[in-house]
């Protein structure tokens, strides 16, 4: 615990502001939400399936096990595709390149995203609304609208698809990233590094990222969740970096046709990436509040 | 309990408009009290000054009598008698039509409690609008509000004409949003107004004009008001009874006279010795230790554990508030002893070093501007060497851009600024790291000039490693002897910011800026955020450190008594030029120019309160005509 300020800071032991929260403080402070607690466990979960999946899956996921669109029973425990492949082995695979992509996507667009927002934001000058239009440009894409062009031009390879998530992570986060350090850039602190000769990077990185990180915490957990559902997308579309291979997105549209019949070789993965964007949006959703102060208010501190 | 009825009742005959009772306000969840015991009583027409530090509860107690508490609080007992109505018993639908006609507020920061998308003509309007039916009884034909607010604002010395009314608060000064502040508090004529330290942002001479304005329309109106603030020195010209608060405790209760003169609480005795003044250049003597916060007060005197005269029962049991003379009460066992003891006045006069010839900083004809327009005019100054310089003036009147221009963090000036004999670029980043170094300056707000995500240790180290002055082990030991000079301990270094008192958080300032041995500091308003016990602990520490380091430093202030316990020389700037400059006695003592005296004049000063007859106003007046 903090131990109580001294007397000119808190008018009679009421908090007039919030103080200031540390980035690890409010990771466990959201943890005493339940609904942090639900999204770490669901995100917890689906990252063991798709880490272990492939080793306890019991056959390859190409491996032809009976006839096609055989019902959940007897060796496949939530029947075949419609190859006559087995869902689950396919299910244990299809998890691991959706979150690789996904994670690599979604970090090389904050650090992007990051760095060019925070130096919008302590430039106050034009190279600010330079770099917040470019933003704007990018932005004006829809992200899967980019995606899809992208794939269509070069080609269905990962680092396509992660360059093209990347890219339209980047102009979200830096707005995030502006907007948050804004008010800091204005406080003294920055200005007595200034009159000290503190290196410029050293400000942007040591005395501002800091104290932007719960906002940006929030965002990067939102975009994961956005980087994730588009990702299935494309594979739905047929756009995945292996066609054969087995991936949540491709499996629904594999198996779409037969729904009526075999049911599990679609509503399976589906189930698995509804979890997953449940799980990375509730985390989100619990650092926002516990940074809004909306914890407090069920006896928190 | 002790219900001080008796001495107060006796002492007062006029009836009371205003009869606080055994007030007690609770932290909801825990119950733990935060202010306890309150009571008191306001005549019409009087204005009863509520002064207390940070955390003593003074403004809980002026929104209880509104019948309302923070979030958070709660009203655990007592009563409010306004007018044979407890206000504490009322619903909230009564409490609703009360606010703004029987009782009204003036809050602090007149910015922030005026609507910026309405017309100052409108929210006036809304005032009388609010509260018509409920006045002249159902049915009653509308009065014609425009001719009541042009009064209104007449009274307030405003413009009533309605070009003004349809401004905006943003066109308006922060004095003329102050005085719309006060209208619409005084539009419905209520009976009590609580005005929660409503000039504190502002200049002395607006500060001036709207106390002046406070005291004649409580008396034109009968109204009682209960002016609530942290200024001794204010209230000392405004209020003819006054009420100490410490600790959630009312500890001193009597004429400004006698509590100015001869208190009888060993807490106000400390306060008084640490407001400065402007005869006299005494060190200020702070009040070592913090209150106590509320859960952590301890079982007897709350002020016990900081008080010199403590004896072993003051820390059994709570004193209680007894008169020690008629209209006069004290929270105190050894008032007696504290009564017949002379009051002293403050600390020893300072013995100021004189200054050598040699210039450690010059300012020759420096111009500066934001964009084009101009906000200094040609300032030379220079600034010896072990010499305390003060610089004071208005807001606006570019003393903050003045400091800025010599720390390199305002770039858009011209003239020559030399540091011995070294020009200085504009820009910080453009001069030489040993210019950098030579150069310290303290900033203002002590909440916002730490960074909240590092620690004490790794703020007061930056400069050292930056500068190449010392690293790993010595720097560690340079960052422990700088927190034992400011009079911390060297555990602070583990803390966060977040974890120290104001006072605490600008003693770790001054650290970081004296620890890589500069030649000349910089202070802007170091003190201005700070109560005045703290600010005097941090005025006697900034004083102590110039005359032992041989420091030039230059103090930015608005506070003119304070001057006169730190700095030799003083300059007084007005609109960017320099009004006067020379002897801090000399300039103060007997000012050359107008404007100084003006100033002077301005500000609320305890021993021109006291030396006028009976402080404040003398009770009974005819109303003033007109």
């Amino acid at each position: 615990m903090i131990p109580a300020a001294g007397p000119d800071v808190a008018a009679a032991g009421v908090p007039l502001e919030t103080p200031p929260v540390r980035a690890t403080s409010l990771l466990r402070r959201s943890l005493r939400l339940w609904r942090t607690r639900i999204g770490v466990g669901l995100v917890g979960l689906l990252v063991l399936l798709a880490i272990v999946g492939p080793f306890v899956a019991p056959y390859g996921q190409s491996a032809p096990v009976g006839a096609p669109n055989a019902l959940p029973g007897g060796k496949a425990a939530l029947g075949t595709d419609y190859l006559g492949q087995d869902v689950l082995s396919r299910l244990l695979d299809g998890g691991r390149s959706i979150l690789i992509t996904a994670f690599i996507a979604t970090a090389a667009g904050l650090i992007v995203g990051v760095v060019i927002g925070l130096i919008a934001a302590y430039a106050r000058n034009a190279l600010d609304d330079v770099l917040m239009r470019a933003m704007d440009v990018i932005m004006a894409f829809p992200q899967i609208m980019l995606a899809l062009v992208a794939v269509a031009v070069v080609g269905a390879h990962a680092w396509v698809i992660v360059v093209a998530l990347a890219l339209t992570t980047v102009p979200r986060i830096a707005r995030v990233a502006r907007g948050a350090a804004l008010p800091v850039v204005e406080r003294d602190f920055i200005a007595c590094a200034e009159a000290m000769g503190v290196p410029r990077w050293r400000i942007l990185f040591v005395e501002l990222l800091p104290n932007t990180l719960g906002p940006l915490m929030v965002e990067a957990s939102l975009r994961m969740t956005y980087s994730i559902a588009v990702i299935a997308a494309l594979a739905f579309l047929g756009l995945s970096t292996d066609p054969n291979g087995a991936n949540w997105g491709t499996m629904i549209y594999e198996n779409q046709t037969v729904l009526p019949i075999q049911p599990w070789g679609a509503v399976a993965p589906i189930i698995a990436i509804a979890l997953l964007t449940m799980g990375t949006g509730l985390i989100g959703d619990g650092i926002a509040r516990t940074a809004a102060g909306i914890d407090r208010s069920r006896g928190g501190e | 309990m002790n219900t001080p009825a008796v001495a107060s009742e006796s002492a007062e005959p006029a009836q009371a408009a205003v009869t606080v009772r055994d007030l007690q306000i609770d932290v909801a969840e825990t119950r733990t009290p935060v202010v306890t015991d309150i009571s008191f009583e306001i005549t019409p027409g009087e204005v009863f000054g509520l002064v207390g530090e940070s955390g003593s509860g003074k403004t809980t107690v002026g929104l209880a009598l509104l019948g309302h508490a923070r979030h958070g609080l709660a009203i655990a007992g007592g009563s409010v008698l306004l007018g044979g109505r407890d206000i504490l018993a009322l619903s909230d639908e009564q409490l609703r039509r009360l606010r703004g006609s029987v009782v009204s507020y003036v809050p602090q920061d007149p910015a922030s409690s005026l609507n910026p998308a309405l017309r100052v003509g409108l929210q006036l309007r809304e005032v009388l609008e609010a509260h018509a039916g409920e006045r002249d009884g159902r049915g009653a034909v509308r009065a014609d509000h425009s001719a009541r607010i042009a009064e209104t604002m007449r009274e307030v010395a405003l413009p009533d004409d309605p070009r003004f009314l349809r401004r905006y608060p943003h066109e308006l000064s922060g004095g003329q949003q102050q005085r719309i502040g006060l209208a619409m508090a005084f539009a419905n004529r209520p009976r009590l107004i609580v005005l929660d330290e409503p000039t504190t942002g502002l200049d002395v001479t607006t500060q001036a004009h709207v106390l002046s304005t406070v005291r004649e329309l409580a008396k034109l109106h009968d109204v009682a008001a209960l002016y609530v603030s942290h200024d001794l020195a204010v209230v000392a010209a405004l209020a003819r009874r006054v009420a100490v608060m410490y600790a959630g405790r009312i500890v001193e209760l009597g004429t400004a006279e006698a509590l100015f003169t001869s208190a009888g609480h060993p807490y106000t005795r400390r306060l008084i010795g640490a407001i400065p003044r402007l005869t006299g250049g005494r060190s200020l003597l702070g009040i070592p230790g913090h209150a106590a916060s509320p859960g952590n007060r301890p079982p007897g005197c709350s002020f016990a554990p900081r008080c010199s005269l403590r004896i072993e029962q003051c820390e059994q049991e709570i004193p209680a508030l007894r008169p020690v003379s008629a209209d006069h009460m004290v929270r105190c066992i050894r008032a007696e002893e504290v009564l017949t003891q002379e009051q002293r006045r403050i600390g020893d006069p300072i013995d100021m070093p004189a200054a050598e010839d040699l210039a450690a900083l010059r300012l020759d004809s420096v111009v500066a501007s934001y964009g084009r327009v101009e906000v200094v005019h040609s300032v030379s100054l220079s600034l010896a060497a072990h010499e305390c310089l003060a610089l004071v003036g208005e807001s606006g009147s570019g003393k903050t851009t003045i400091a800025r221009a010599i720390a390199g963090l305002h770039r858009n000036w011209t003239g020559k600024i030399t540091l011995g004999d070294v020009p200085l670029q504009a820009s910080a980043r453009r001069r030489d790291a040993d210019s950098r170094r030579r150069i310290q300056y303290i900033f203002q707000n002590p909440y916002g000039s730490l960074n909240p995500r590092r620690t004490v240790g790794d703020i007061i180290e930056q400069p050292l490693r930056l500068f190449g002055t010392a690293s790993g082990r010595d720097a560690s030991r340079r960052v422990a002897e700088m927190l034992e000079r400011v009079s911390l301990t060297a555990s602070y270094a583990a803390r966060y910011p977040d974890q120290l008192s104001g006072g605490e958080r600008q003693r770790v300032a001054i650290a970081r800026a004296l620890v890589c041995d500069p030649a000349v500091l910089v202070c802007d308003e170091v003190t201005s955020a700070l109560d005045v016990s703290v600010q005097a602990a941090i005025v006697e520490l900034l004083g102590n450190l110039q005359r032992d380091l041989g420091l030039s430093m230059l103090f930015i202030t608005h506070n003119l008594p304070l001057v006169r316990s730190i700095a030799q020389r003083v300059a007084v700037l007005h609109e960017g030029v320099i009004a006067e400059i020379g002897d801090a006695a000399q300039v103060l003592g007997t000012p050359g120019q107008p404007y100084t005296r003006q100033l002077i004049a301005d500000t609320p000063s305890l021993e021109v309160a006291i030396a006028e007859v009976g402080l404040g106003e003398p009770p009974v007046e005819p109303a003033p005509t007109g």
